[in-house]
């Protein structure tokens, strides 16, 4: 973990309610795909967890949805403003144990971690499969930047406005994948735990307090024993839930 | 230069800056980011008798300069605790640690303190008399002056170290509470523990906390806090460690005025992890500015004149 001072180099609405904010900043504590940030704003007691979606030499990208008042306050924000943010919290995911063709499954917004997940895997020579599910079509982002990347996209809306009618478990029938990875809403979560025929790693959200492991504020029961979804999560492997 | 030490029943910190129980673990994740060396002591999670997941989630909602916790005593249990946590935290910390401990009848809050008072870690045992008193009803050891007495006794008769009993603010008369505690035999005492509070979700219409209700913490209760340290100041004559809000060297000072002999920092930790050694590091300066050269002689300066 580390504290740091980041500065708003851009921050544009993407869909409908989802926005992406560039920051520059020491970047140097992300250390895996699946990491989060913690974010102070003024006029806020606690800090915004906000997922990576990338991160380069300095250059952190996000995409939040606007779902409550510190969201809200967040897409307000301006180029140059600055803002203090706890970087490198969380474990990621592990891209090690993908094997060949990983599936990567992002719904809402759980798609961003997905980004940088999915850069890694490509660049590790691995042969990458994206579904990305949203509600309806004005809320599809990002399917032209996974594509950017050299990876294979499908897209699902629920009211099949875009790609595939149905979730991201209608998308995933005939692919042959040799790991998964998944983040979005909990009853996504339990629907692809329960499609999936591999291992695979699930990323959790939770209320946070402190979103560095002090509070007890998000922990879980696993098989592997209590864990904070802050610090010893927000990912867990398949084996390790309990629904 | 000044003088920033102070003294807890024959203990003597460099500062009173006290990590608040609850809000530092055991110290771990902060060790990371600084030496936690620098801290007055600290508090570690609130311990009981047996290992504790502690309440569903959510257990976290968000306030107006502060926040509401239902964490619900989420730990190891005191035996793991000493096997585990405290060689860990040796390696990290190297003062005398203030053991917090909670129980839901007399005889955890006994057997607790009795293995806690064994190590030679721990130089102050903290007893928390906020939870439900299974034995009594639910209802807190920490309401009634009655029950805070048997607690404080029933402790105080298997423990060498000092005792200084947690109290909770949600009482009519924190006053009398703290007198029954000073009565049994307490070394000193803590206040104040969260104010019981609630945040409701306009969304979903339901309160925000699985648990419904939580402990209220962070700035917005310093007031309440300083009054209530003020207040037990004039009743008793043991050593209070006060807490409440304090997110500033400022509000250390304001605090110890009111009669405070040290100071817990608790919620403000979780917003900035550097809260404790910001607080440390301005302390002199605030000091000089208020024209204090020796920070003990201060204390309940607020009620002279």
């Amino acid at each position: 973990m580390k504290q740091g001072i980041f500065t708003v180099t851009e921050n544009r609405k993407i869909a409908s309610s989802v926005f992406e904010m560039t920051l520059a900043g020491d970047t140097s504590d992300i250390t895996a795909p699946g990491q989060f940030v913690n974010i102070q704003l003024d006029g806020f007691f606690l800090r915004r967890p906000i997922s990576v979606c990338d991160c380069e030499d300095g250059t952190l990208r996000l995409i939040y949805k606007v779902v409550g008042k510190g969201t809200e306050a967040m897409s307000g924000l301006a180029s140059g403003t600055g803002l203090d943010i706890l970087t490198g919290l969380g474990n990621g995911y592990n891209t090690e144990v993908s094997g060949d063709r990983p599936l990567l499954l992002g719904g809402g917004v759980g798609v961003p971690p997905m980004y940088m997940l999915c850069k890694k895997l490509l660049a590790e020579g691995k042969d990458v499969t994206v579904i990305l599910g949203f509600n309806t079509e004005s809320e599809v982002f990002y399917e032209e930047e996974f594509k950017a990347l050299g990876a294979k996209v499908l897209v699902t809306t629920a009211d099949g406005s875009k790609g595939i009618k149905g979730f991201v478990t209608d998308a995933m029938n005939g692919i042959d994948y040799t790991y998964f990875y998944t983040c979005g809403p909990e009853p996504m979560l339990k629907a692809v735990y329960n499609k999936s025929t591999t291992s695979g790693q699930l990323s959790f959200e939770e209320r946070m307090g402190c979103g560095f492991g002090a509070c007890m504020g998000c922990s879980c029961k696993t098989k592997y024993g209590n864990k904070r979804i802050c610090k010893d999560g927000p990912v867990l492997v398949k084996e390790e839930i309990i629904w | 230069m000044v003088d920033l030490s102070v003294n807890l029943s024959g203990l003597t910190l460099d500062n009173p800056v006290i990590p608040a129980s609850g809000t530092f673990g055991f110290g771990y994740e902060f060790a990371e980011l600084y030496d936690i060396n620098i801290l007055g002591s600290f508090s570690f999670k609130g311990t009981t008798r047996d290992p504790r997941f502690g309440n569903p989630t959510p257990r976290i909602a968000e306030c107006e300069s502060g926040m509401i916790n239902s964490v619900g005593l989420q730990n190891p249990g005191v035996e793991k605790v000493i096997a585990e946590e405290l060689p860990k935290l040796k390696k990290c910390f190297h003062k005398p640690v203030i053991a917090n401990v909670s129980g839901f009848s007399l005889d955890e809050y006994v057997t607790c303190c009795e293995k806690l008072d064994k190590e030679d870690q721990v130089g102050l045992i903290e007893v928390n008399i906020s939870c439900p008193n299974v034995h009594g009803g639910g209802m807190s050891f920490g309401v009634c002056p009655d029950s805070a007495f048997e607690v404080t006794k029933a402790v105080k008769a298997v423990t060498k170290k000092p005792v200084y009993i947690k109290l909770s603010p949600n009482v009519t008369d924190i006053t009398e509470i703290a007198a029954a505690c000073e009565e049994a035999g307490a070394d000193g005492l803590s206040l104040i523990n969260t104010l019981l509070g609630m945040r409701i979700d306009l969304k979903t219409k339901k309160p925000v906390v699985a648990n419904k209700m939580g402990g209220f913490s962070g700035k917005a209760i310093f007031p309440v806090a300083l009054r209530m340290v003020y207040q037990v100041y004039e009743k008793v004559n043991i050593p209070i460690i006060g807490m409440g809000g304090v997110s500033s060297a400022e509000d250390v000072i304001e605090m110890m005025l009111a009669g405070a002999s040290a100071v817990q920092v608790g919620a403000a930790n979780l917003v900035n992890p550097y809260a404790c050694r910001d607080i440390i590091e301005s302390l002199p300066a605030a000091m000089e500015k208020y024209n204090i050269k020796t920070l003990k002689e201060i204390i309940g300066g607020a009620h002279n004149g």
